[in-house]
């Protein structure tokens, strides 16, 4: 990469917005999918998770990246085992701090965002290759393609199995007046491994380059 | 029957490349194979013919849960007329026509929605319409609860046929019984209206409850019915289950022309019978299922409809012959054991068949690389 190149160049745009869809870790890669199911029965906490990771990915990104020439390779997972467990527990005390109830609702999720496979696979893949200021992008792309993925379970599981988004009842009365019921089966995991199944499906139809040859 | 035939081949050619109405192709082949055999020959390859094909053998299962639908229905009128307490001054047709007035809605939303999302997927992927909704649309309402508002069924049936059938490749392409998904789908999604006692009987009086003979067992409340009404079926429980009799009608059809394997049927009720006589020992005293003989188990809820009906289907059971022995056995013990000892699932068959539903392409892996070995060692021994 010659010096030359400006900050929002075609190819760091493309680190920054590949992620979203054609390259999204979730949809394309099938990373990340645990926490996925875990922490979206709910849009609040699925946009505070989809937060940290944001924030863990991007600084695991560009401390790793700063670092890329100084660690010997065979320790390279433990070193960046620290960076990632420090990152996290930042990220956790702040919850503590500042979102109290949702840092409740997230419990374990939070520190298991270390084991989130998108951001060891980001620092192994890219951040140990790369300059930190792409590795920046691509640290906060990855984190907002997975967040995306996220809200978007978050937003119909919510919808559809609590009838509220945010907590703040939008299905009007009438409709359970008239025998509509809460599905319970979205407020269980299952469902949402079910809805990114579907949420594959339809991003896969629209982009037909993804679908692999048989 | 020939003016038919003549008015079908007129509008042929509609339908055919270049015709006007070109995308509905898959519907007319659909209608035109529905009233009659088709006349095309296989074009390519060796393949055998057998008399019995997919309509057939649809029809036939049809047939053969005919009279437990019947009863059903009759039940659902039957369970009403008591629970109002006129039992004694209501004849047997006007309770049929109540049975058929609650039902009747459900099957036709059942078939109505499922056929339409499968009509609409052959249109799409230009595959031809199949027949195997015409069992899974029968088999939906009879297991659900009589009370299920008709919107919960169509979306059950929506989601068995679109998640549960047409993703994986349509008919014949399924992991899961189709009918049994619609009901799993229903149970999770819709706890209330599927468990309990207020939902089995159609028209309840406010204040008045019923259980099922299962449910009344599940919470060790002393039994209301005695075993001959829960084989002959005159108890509350989903529309299609609770005669074991008509079921057993049903399955001597299914057997008589071999479209059910007996190996699954037996051995579904050879298992279910070895886990509650060995549950019937073992069990402490504070189960309330301690005190129920294995005979009673294998009439009660759900198992005898399931073992004939559900796990039979040659889609998503084992295919070879050993494995249908496993298969069913297993099959048989674990909807005892999830019926007794866990407390969350009152009835254990649909999540039994389920389980092996998803286990039966292991089962069959295994029959046939047990049998490639036997078969290699046979052949090293004649070696020399």
């Amino acid at each position: 990469m010659s010096d030359k190149e400006t900050l929002f160049s075609a190819k760091n745009r493309g680190l920054l917005l590949g992620p979203l869809s054609k390259d999204n870790p979730v949809l394309v890669q099938i990373l990340g999918i645990c926490s996925a199911l875990a922490v979206t029965a709910k849009l609040e906490p699925a946009i505070v998770m989809a937060l940290s990771v944001t924030a863990v990915t991007a600084f695991s990104n560009v401390i790793l990246s700063l670092l890329r020439n100084t660690i010997p390779t065979r320790i390279r997972i433990i070193v960046q085992l620290v960076v990632v467990a420090a990152l996290v527990i930042i990220v956790d005390q702040v919850l503590k701090a500042y979102a109290y109830e949702v840092s409740k609702q997230l419990s374990v999720f939070v520190g298991l965002i270390i084991t989130n496979c998108i951001i060891m696979g980001r620092i192994e893949a890219f951040a140990l290759a790369n300059k930190p200021w792409p590795s920046l992008l691509d640290g906060i792309g990855n984190g907002l393609g997975y967040g995306l993925v996220l809200v978007i379970v978050a937003f119909f599981r919510e919808l559809l199995g609590s009838g509220t988004l945010f907590g703040f009842k939008v299905i009007p009365q009438i409709f359970y007046d008239w025998g509509y019921q809460n599905n319970g089966l979205m407020i269980l995991p299952p469902m949402a491994l079910m809805l990114v199944g579907l949420i594959i499906w339809v991003h896969r139809a629209k982009n037909k380059d993804l679908i692999e040859q048989k | 029957m020939n003016f038919l035939r003549k008015y079908l081949d007129k509008q042929k050619p509609k339908f055919e490349k270049g015709g006007k109405l070109q995308k509905l192709h898959s519907v007319f082949t659909g209608f035109e194979s529905f009233l009659f055999v088709p006349n095309r020959t296989t074009s390519s390859g060796c393949n055998i013919r057998d008399a019995i094909d997919l309509k057939r053998t649809m029809i036939i299962v049809v047939l053969a849960l005919v009279p437990a639908l019947l009863f059903g229905i009759f039940n659902v009128g039957f369970q009403h007329f008591k629970a109002i307490g006129t039992l004694a001054d209501t004849g047997y047709i006007e309770m049929f026509f109540y049975g058929l007035w609650r039902v009747l809605p459900m099957i036709v939303v059942s078939y109505v929605v499922g056929l339409a999302i499968e009509f609409a997927a052959a249109q799409i992927r230009g595959h031809e319409i199949n027949e195997g909704f015409l069992v899974s649309g029968l088999l939906i309402p009879m297991v659900m609860p009589v009370n299920a508002p008709l919107w919960m069924v169509g979306v059950s049936t929506a989601f068995a046929v679109i998640i549960g059938k047409e993703i994986f490749g349509g008919t014949g392409m399924n992991i899961w019984n189709p009918a049994l998904l619609a009901r799993a789908f229903f149970f999770f999604s819709y706890p209330s209206m599927i468990s309990g006692d207020k939902v089995w009987i159609a028209g309840m009086p406010d204040g008045f409850s019923q259980a099922t003979p299962l449910a009344e067992a599940s919470q060790g409340i002393p039994a209301t019915y005695d075993m001959a009404s829960m084989f002959w079926g005159l108890i509350p429980g989903s529309i299609g289950e609770t005669s074991t009799f008509c079921i057993l009608l049903g399955a001597i059809l299914l057997i008589a022309t071999g479209i059910g394997s007996w190996k699954i049927m037996l051995s579904t009720f050879v298992g279910g019978y070895c886990m509650a006589l060995l549950l019937a020992y073992t069990l402490p005293e504070t189960n309330p299922y301690a005190s129920i003989t294995p005979i009673s188990h294998l009439i009660m809820g759900g198992f005898a409809f399931g073992a004939v009906f559900m796990a039979t289907d040659p889609v998503t059971s084992a295919q070879t012959e050993r494995g249908k022995w496993i298969y069913g056995f297993i099959l048989g013990v674990m909807a005892i054991l999830i019926r007794t000892l866990n407390p969350g699932y009152p009835e254990g068959m649909m999540l039994a068949i389920l389980l092996m539903n998803t286990f039966a392409p292991l089962i069959d892996w295994f029959v046939v690389q047990g049998n490639i070995k036997r078969r290699l060692k046979r052949a090293k021994q004649f070696q020399i």
